[in-house]
Order: structure tokens, then sequence, then C-alpha cells
């Protein structure tokens, strides 16, 4: 006689779903809290390593909407100096093909995915804006030499009330209920 | 005597004229009631949400205002806003009568539920009937929507309101018999009175078939056939929107309240226990009731349309009868409670073993 038959399969389902209520939640409450996205996430910006680059001028070659602008002069031992290197984000559509055909590694998609800005000229990268710095730093997409610089996947908690500061990094495991929960 | 009354007494005391003593409490009361009705409706539509949430392991609605409190009272508003549109082909009048329709009956039930010790607006002495007679109008609404909004989908959710308000009657009222019987009356009051020890113990089989009606009579899951998101989309609301929406969106929560209320009154000893004051401990048993549907609707899927049926027919409806005739002989006898709490339980579990094996679909194979 099975007794999952008479009743006790819904009192057993309806156990599982109470149990449900003691977890907590997987939701991220997004402005309040950010995820501190995977090492090999491939964001939506490009990371420009200054000492690497050669000027040769591949990526703007390879660019399939002609979005990259660089321009460069002779310097020392004849090397190429890059005088301007531009990218309107606006206009890019993150192929990453400039980075594929960069031969010297110049070039590496970064880790942020947040490119909204309040004006279009906020959206044209510049050579400052390009280059690889502490909050702007290559993912490890396709790139895994840089694998053991970024930091573990991880839930960061900013405050609510003081101007997204940052708070606390809490690893997601231990993870219990966040502010806005 | 209910407040009502005394506040009447207090008016003629007070050498009011004849017609202000006959419509300030009446007025008053129905203020009081409207508006109480109104709060624990936004309250509930929250909590819905955020325990709905919470089994789903999300958080539900949080930003706006405390724990997202006024979320409820934004979506009205949003609601109210916008714009009323009707289908060019539907049937005007009836259109537009139907939300009252569906709306007004289920302000009526709340003229029978006491909220604490006299607060009631009638104590009606037939108050169980009257509850079932007006708790059956509302599909008459429903139905008007979903003929005159002149959509496949709706017409569907109207048969199906049709069929399964009529299915579920019936063993919602033979398993009120029970209560009845025991209490003596059919007075809201005196039922609430005479339960020393809540109903629920006493007959737990009746409790059981009168929640299971109640659910399918207020379209919840896992009933809640005749708005089947997935299959007819919304139902007979489909062409509605604006505040004639909000009228139908109230009304579900509205009956919800309503028959929480009922069930909290007639099995779970309505607003008496100790220490806290009598409306607390209604609202608490109210808000259990409720968490507990939310709870079902968080588990259970959807019934087919001939399961949902046959379980009215086939399951609820003998059951009903066979709980009532065993509380019209454990009553006839005069047994002891005590005996008939043990009584009721044993009989409660043979019966749905027993029934449950005779209750069968599709070949032989139980599959509700």
């Amino acid at each position: 006689m099975k007794f999952e038959r008479y009743g006790l399969g819904i009192a057993k389902g309806m156990a599982l779903t109470f149990e449900h209520l003691f977890r907590s939640p997987i939701t991220v409450q997004y402005p309040d809290e950010k995820l501190v996205t995977s090492k090999r996430i491939r964001g939506n910006e490009l990371v420009w390593f200054p000492d690497k680059c050669t000027g040769c001028a591949t990526c703007a070659k390879s660019c399939p909407q002609a979005n990259i602008i660089i321009s460069t002069h002779r310097g020392d031992e004849s090397k190429f100096v890059v005088d301007k290197f531009e990218i309107d984000t606006g206009r890019c559509i993150f192929c990453g093909l400039c980075v594929e055909s960069c031969p010297y590694d110049a070039l590496a998609m970064g880790l942020s995915y947040e490119c909204a800005k309040y004006r279009r000229s906020d959206l044209v990268m510049n050579k400052e804006k390009l280059a690889v710095s502490a909050d702007h730093q290559p993912s490890a997409y396709f790139r895994p030499q840089f694998d053991n610089k970024l930091p573990e996947q991880s839930l960061l908690l900013y405050d609510k009330k003081v101007g997204g500061q940052k708070l606390s990094f809490i690893p997601l495991s231990k993870r219990k209920r966040g502010p806005g929960a | 005597m209910t407040l009502l009354d005394q506040f009447q007494l207090l008016l003629k005391a007070e050498n009011w004229p004849d017609w202000a003593v006959y419509l300030t409490p009446a007025v008053a009361g129905i203020l009081l009631i409207i508006v109480f009705i109104l709060t624990i409706v936004i309250v509930f539509i929250w909590w819905e949400r955020r325990l709905l949430g919470r089994f789903q392991l999300r958080t539900g609605p949080n930003r706006c205002g405390p724990e997202g409190i006024f979320q409820p009272i934004a979506t009205a508003i949003k609601i109210l806003l916008k714009e009323d549109i009707v289908p060019e082909k539907a049937d005007k009048l009836i259109h537009f009568m139907a939300p009252v329709i569906v709306f007004v009956p289920i302000l009526l039930i709340f003229a029978v539920i006491p909220i604490s010790e006299g607060a009631i607006l009638v104590d009606l002495n037939v108050g169980i009937i009257y509850v079932i007679a007006i708790s059956s109008i509302s599909v008459i609404g429903i139905f008007m929507a979903a003929w005159a909004s002149n959509n496949k989908y709706s017409l569907i959710a109207g048969m199906r309101a049709i069929a399964q308000m009529v299915s579920y009657e019936i063993p919602v009222v033979l398993s009120l018999v029970g209560v009845a019987l025991v209490a003596g009356s059919f007075s809201m009051i005196k039922i609430v009175e005479a339960q020393a020890i809540p109903y629920v113990l006493l007959q737990p089989l009746g409790f059981m078939i009168f929640f299971l009606g109640c659910l399918a009579e207020m379209n919840r899951c896992p009933f809640d056939l005749l708005e089947a998101d997935s299959e007819i989309v919304a139902g007979y609301h489909i062409e509605y929107s604006g505040m004639k929406f909000a009228m139908f969106y109230l009304g579900e929560y509205g009956i919800a309240l309503a028959y929480a209320g009922v069930i909290a009154t007639l099995f779970l000893g309505g607003w008496q226990g100790p220490l806290l004051p009598p409306i607390i401990w209604f609202l608490i048993k109210v808000f259990g009731i409720f968490s507990v549907i939310v709870w079902m609707r968080a588990t259970l899927p959807r019934l087919r349309v001939d399961q949902l049926m046959s379980f009215a027919w086939k399951f609820l409806l003998p059951m009903a009868v066979i709980n009532m005739l065993i509380i019209a002989i454990e009553v006839l006898v005069g047994t002891m409670q005590w005996l008939m709490i043990i009584l009721n339980f044993g009989l409660a579990a043979l019966l749905i073993l027993l029934w449950s094996r005779l209750f069968t679909l599709g070949g032989g194979r139980v599959e509700v």
C-alpha cells in the first residue's frame, strides 16, 4: 500500500516547500548588492596595455565598424609612439576582433558590464580611459595569465544610504539574508 | 447584543432624532468594515507576494516603503491611472456591471463575520446560510465578465467558473451542516461561543472538505483553472483594465479574506483565544489560513478540468455526506467531546484511505 497515493505525497511536497522558507534568497538586490563577477567574464569594455602596444594599427584595420582611431609618430629607436588611441564605445559592437587580431596582446576584454553614460561624449574612450589601471583590469577571458590577479567571485555589498560606498565582500557560500532581503 | 446595537441605544438615550439613531450606527459600521477590508486586503496582497517570494527563494517586493509594504498602494495607483479599455464588440452594459457584481457580494459577506466580541454588523440567526447564498452571487459577475468581453479565453474561463462553483458549492454546504449540528445554531456569534474546543478538532474531515471547497470557490491554487495564465492568459478579466480590473483584483483578495474569516469563525474558534485581545486573535487566525493558502499555491500544481470535477463529485461530495451522517449520529447520541475528537480523527483517516482506493481515474491508476 503506497501512502503517497493517499495524501502523503502532497504532505511531502508541502514539507519540501516549507523548508525553502528558511533558505536565503538567491536573488541579488542589484544596486545595493553587486556580484563580483566571474574571472572569465567577457565584459563590455576594452583594456589597453600601453607598454605592449607597438602602434601597428592592426586593431584599427580589423575593426568592422572602423571605430578605432589610432595615430602615431616615430620616437626613439624608430619605434612608433601612440599619440591618439580612441574607441567610441557607443559605436563599438564588442565583437572582440581587435583583441583577437592584436599580434602583441596589447588589447583585452575587461570585467565591467555597466557602461551606460549620461552623454554620448562620455562614451568615447581615449588613451587614459582605455589604459590598464587598478580599477580597469582585463578579464581572464582567453587570457588565463591574468587569472590569479583577479578577485574570487563573491557578493559585494553596497551601503544604500552612503552613496554606494563599498561595505564588505561576502563569499557566496556564506551568504545570509542581504540588506534588502 | 452587538456593539452597533449598543451605539444605537446610546444615541437614543441622548435624544437624537429617530432617523439619525438608525442611520448613524449603520453608516459608521459600514465605513469601518470597508476600511477594515481594504486595509487587510492591501496587507494580504503584500503578504502573498512576499511569502511566495520566500517560498521561491526570492525576496519579493522590497523597494517601496519599509519591506515593500507600500507596493500594493503603488500598484493600485498605477492601475487606477491606466486607460479603461472596452473592446469594440463587447456588450458594454454587462461589461460595465460585471466588476460591481463580483465585488459587492464579497463586501456583503463581511456583514455576518464577527471580528471581535460583538463587532459584527448584523447578528443574523441564519448567518451560515446568508454566507452561502451571498458568496455564490459573484460567479454570476464572473460569467457576465467572461461573456461580455467577447473573447474566447474569457468565455472558457467563464464556463470553468460556473462548473467549478456549482460543483464545489454542494460539498461546502454539506460540510457546514456538521458545524450547525454541533453548535445548534446558524448564527455566527452563537457558533463562535459554542466553540470551547475549536471545531477543526471536533470535525477534521468537515474542515478539510470546507477548506478545499473554499479554495475552489475563491479560485486559488490548485483550483485556479479560470485564471490559468499558462492556458487562457488571464481568464475572465482578460479584457479588463484600469479601475474595473482593480475591482476584480480587489475582489480576488477580498474573497480570500472573506473565506479565511468564515473558516476562522466556523472552525478555528473565531475571536476566542487566551491572553491577546479578540481582534488580534481573529487576525492571527485569518493570516494563518491565508499563509496556508499561499503555501499551497507555492507547492501544488494546477488540476486538470476533469480532475477538478471528479474531485468534487467523486471525493468531496460522498465524504461530505458521510461526515454529515457521522456528526448527526454523534450529536443524536450525545457523545462526549473528547471522545468525538478521537473518533472523528480516526474516522477521517480511515475514510480518506478507503475512499482514495475507490476514487480512481484513468484505468484504475490513482491520478489525482
